[in-house]
């Protein structure tokens, strides 16, 4: 019997906004509260397999037209870079280096390259756990 | 102004504690999966939205800390519980689970039925 998931949808179509955007604030605050690129990059995959739940694959994948596995990629590229970075000023390697800016709107910011290298970890950690998701789902 | 608040958030916690107590003797004690949905569902959310609601009140007036993400689990809180109960209490019927034999009406069944009339 095809069941009715209306309720279920619904109610995705608006967490899944917020689970993101909370990720997004753990993974912005890591530097000075608790959380970090890693929780950041688990809790938006949370909320994609939130979507694959209420939906299926093939919805979330035109919804979401990502190849995870060159996310991963990229990931690591940026990481990677951000470390080889501090090659180009003489120092040693994985120094960071962070100043303060007046941005346009959010006034005195400080800017820091380890955001950049949280950065990388969050796009390995979505691509990474989405991939296992996907894969084992796909297999029937 | 501040011990009424201190007041009103202890008062707040005990009555979230005392509701989770309250959900926890529903799932002991009755009879079958629906009614222990019904009470773990509800009367938790409540218990736990009240308890949130009073730590927000807390560390607000107390220590001057506006925690917006204490708003934010109450309202997350408040939209998912339900609905997760409303689909565990629906697995549970598609899957064949029969209400307690003392039940008088079963709606959905007659649905159902008239469902497969029409095919």
């Amino acid at each position: 019997m095809k069941t009715n998931d209306l309720i279920l949808q619904t109610v995705t179509k608006v967490c899944a906004f917020v689970i993101i955007l909370f990720s997004i604030s753990i993974f912005l605050g890591g530097h000075y509260s608790p959380g970090g690129g890693f929780v950041g990059g688990l809790m938006t995959s949370c909320a994609i397999v939130l979507l694959l739940l209420a939906y299926d694959l093939k919805t979330v994948a035109a919804l979401l037209p990502i190849d995870y596995k060159i996310m991963i990629a990229c990931g690591l590229l940026i990481s990677a870079s951000t470390v080889a970075g501090s090659w180009l000023f003489h120092a040693p390697l994985m120094t960071h280096a962070y100043s303060y800016f007046n941005l346009p709107i959010l006034g005195k910011t400080s800017l820091h390259t380890a955001v950049l290298f949280d950065l990388g970890v969050y796009l390995v950690v979505i691509g990474v756990t989405m991939t296992i998701i996907q894969t084992i789902g796909e297999s029937e | 102004m501040i011990e009424i608040v201190k007041i009103i958030a202890g008062a707040l916690i005990l009555f979230g504690a005392f509701l989770s107590v309250v959900a926890t003797f529903g799932v002991i004690r009755l009879p079958d999966v629906y009614t222990r949905n019904h009470a773990a569902s509800k009367s938790a959310t409540l218990g736990v939205m009240s308890i949130l609601l009073g730590t927000f009140l807390y560390f607000w007036i107390e220590h001057g800390h506006f925690n917006s993400r204490v708003i934010l689990a109450i309202v997350f809180i408040f939209a998912t519980s339900p609905v997760a109960g409303h689909l565990i209490s629906r697995a549970a019927y598609n899957s064949g689970v029969p209400l307690w034999e003392k039940s008088v009406q079963d709606d959905l069944k007659g649905k159902n039925q008239i469902r497969q009339a029409e095919k």
